[in-house]
C-alpha cells in the first residue's frame, strides 16, 4: 500500500477539503511544490494559483486558492487561505472576462498602485482559468 | 376597572403582539441554527493559524524580528475595546450586558490614568456607550452581516484596527463580544488583540525530538503576512459568535414575551368574563326588582 499524507483545506469561513492523499501540489511563491508523504516539516507562503490533491484511489480533485499558508506537519498538511474555490465552482466565463479587464488596465500604467491591483487580479484570474482548464482535460480523458 | 370594551381591545391588543413575537422567536431559531453552523466551520481556520503562529514564535523567541502587531508597541497608555454588539434590540439583555462590561473596563482603565477609545461594532453598542463615554467613541461599524457575516467585513473591521494601531492611535486593542453557549446563555468575553497573547501550549514533540520546521522564505516575512490575517480571523471569529449568541438571546427572549403574552390574555380574558357577568346579573337584578315594585 502506498503511504498516504493526511491533508486538510481550510479557507477562513469552512473545511473544504479533509482526507488521506498521495501527494499534493501548491503554489508557493517561489514555484510550484509538490508534497509527498513523510515531507520534511515546512511553512511556507501560497500565492494564488490551483492546488491539486492525488488521492488515494488514484483521482485528482483541484482547487482554486487565492494564497495562503502551506504548513507541513510530520501529522499533515494544512492549507490556509482567504478564498478557496472546488474546481467545479468556478465560473470560467466570469473568470476569463477578469482578466481581460485586468490585462486592459495594465495597458499603460507602470508601477502605479493600480498596476499592482490590477496585476494581482490577472494572477488571480489565470490561476482560476488553469484550474477550469486542467479540470476540463482530465473530464475529456474519463 | 376597565369597560368591556377596553377589555376586548387590550386582549385583541395582545393577542397580535404574541403573533408578533412568536414570529420573531421562530425566525431567530432558524438564524440561530444557520449562526452557530457558520461560526463551527470557521474554527478550524482558526485554529490552524495559532498553531502555526505558535510555531513561529517558539522559533522566533528571543529575536527580536517581532511585527509590532504581534508584540504591541511596548507601551500600554492608550487603550482601544471594540465593542461587538448588535445593530437591533429585541434580545434581552444581549447589548446592554456587553455595554456594561465595556463601561466598567473604561471605568477602571480611566481610573488607572489611562486613555481609552472605544470602536463600536453594532449600532446598539454605539447608542447605549453614548450617554456616559461618547467622548471616547471613535468612527465604528454598522450593518455587517445582515446575511452572515463573511470573511471580508471582519477583513474591513481588522484593517480598520490595523490603520488605526500604526497610526499610533492605541497601544493594546480588547474586543469584546458575547461568546455563544447555548440559546440561553452567552458569557460576555474579553480577548486580547493587540500585542496577540499566545497561548503558552508546549510544542508537541515527534519522538522525543521536536520537529524542525523549514520556513520559507524566512520567519519575518511569514510572520509579516500571517499576523495581520491572525488579527482578522480573530475579530471574524468574535463577529461569528457575537451573531450566534444574538440569535440566541433574541430567541429567548421571545419565547419569554410569548409565553407572557399568553398569562397577560388568560388574565385579561378572566377579567372580561368576570365583569360580563357582573353586568348581567346587575342588569338582572334590575329588572326583577322593577318586577317586584309593580
Amino acid at each position: 500500500m502506498a503511504y498516504t499524507v493526511h491533508v486538510d483545506l481550510v479557507s477562513a469561513e469552512e473545511k473544504i477539503h479533509s482526507g488521506p492523499a498521495e501527494m499534493v501540489f501548491a503554489p508557493t511563491l517561489s514555484g510550484e511544490v509538490g508534497i509527498l508523504p513523510h515531507h520534511a516539516p515546512m511553512l511556507t507562503l501560497m500565492r494564488a494559483g490551483d492546488v491539486r490533491i492525488v488521492q488515494p484511489a488514484g483521482t485528482v480533485v483541484s482547487f482554486f486558492v487565492s494564497g495562503g499558508i502551506l504548513d507541513v506537519q510530520p501529522d499533515g498538511v494544512t492549507l490556509l487561505s482567504d478564498t478557496v474555490l472546488r474546481a467545479e465552482d468556478i465560473d470560467a466565463a466570469e473568470a476569463e472576462e477578469a482578466r481581460q479587464l485586468a490585462e486592459r488596465a495594465m495597458k499603460g500604467e507602470r508601477e502605479t498602485l493600480a498596476y499592482s491591483e490590477a496585476y494581482a487580479q490577472l494572477t488571480e484570474a489565470l490561476a482560476k482559468l488553469r484550474v477550469v482548464r486542467l479540470m476540463r482535460i482530465k473530464q475529456g480523458d474519463g | 376597572m376597565l369597560s368591556l370594551k377596553d377589555l376586548r381591545l387590550r386582549i385583541t391588543s395582545v393577542k397580535s403582539t404574541r403573533k408578533i413575537t412568536s414570529a420573531m422567536k421562530m425566525v431567530a431559531a432558524s438564524k440561530l441554527r444557520r449562526a452557530q453552523a457558520a461560526a463551527e466551520s470557521a474554527r478550524p481556520f482558526a485554529q490552524r493559524m495559532e498553531r502555526m503562529l505558535g510555531t513561529l514564535a517558539a522559533s522566533l523567541a528571543g529575536q527580536s524580528g517581532a511585527p509590532r502587531l504581534l508584540a504591541g508597541s511596548g507601551r500600554d497608555r492608550v487603550h482601544l475595546i471594540v465593542m461587538v454588539t448588535a445593530d437591533r434590540g429585541l434580545c434581552g439583555g444581549f447589548n446592554s450586558s456587553i455595554v456594561r462590561e465595556v463601561r466598567r473596563m473604561t471605568g477602571d482603565l480611566l481610573a488607572e490614568g489611562k486613555q481609552v477609545k472605544i470602536l463600536p461594532v453594532g449600532r446598539k453598542g454605539r447608542e447605549q456607550i453614548r450617554r456616559d463615554y461618547g467622548a471616547h467613541l471613535i468612527d465604528g461599524f454598522e450593518q455587517l452581516g445582515r446575511r452572515g457575516i463573511t470573511f471580508p467585513e471582519a477583513d474591513q473591521v481588522a484593517n480598520a484596527v490595523t490603520a488605526l494601531f500604526e497610526a499610533e492611535e492605541f497601544d493594546v486593542c480588547t474586543v469584546v463580544y458575547n461568546r455563544f453557549q447555548s440559546a440561553i446563555a452567552q458569557v460576555v468575553t474579553r480577548q486580547q488583540l493587540i500585542p496577540f497573547p499566545l497561548s503558552a501550549e508546549p510544542q508537541r514533540e515527534f519522538g522525543g525530538a521536536r520537529a524542525v520546521t523549514e520556513f520559507e522564505p524566512n520567519e519575518e516575512d511569514i510572520l509579516a503576512y500571517l499576523v495581520p490575517r491572525n488579527l482578522a480571523v480573530q475579530m471574524f471569529r468574535s463577529m461569528l459568535e457575537s451573531q450566534a449568541s444574538e440569535q440566541g438571546a433574541r430567541m429567548t427572549a421571545m419565547d419569554n414575551a410569548t409565553r407572557n403574552a399568553g398569562d397577560m390574555i388568560n388574565r385579561l380574558t378572566m377579567q372580561y368574563n368576570r365583569s360580563r357577568q357582573a353586568q348581567i346579573t346587575k342588569e338582572l337584578i334590575e329588572i326583577i326588582s322593577g318586577a317586584e315594585a309593580l
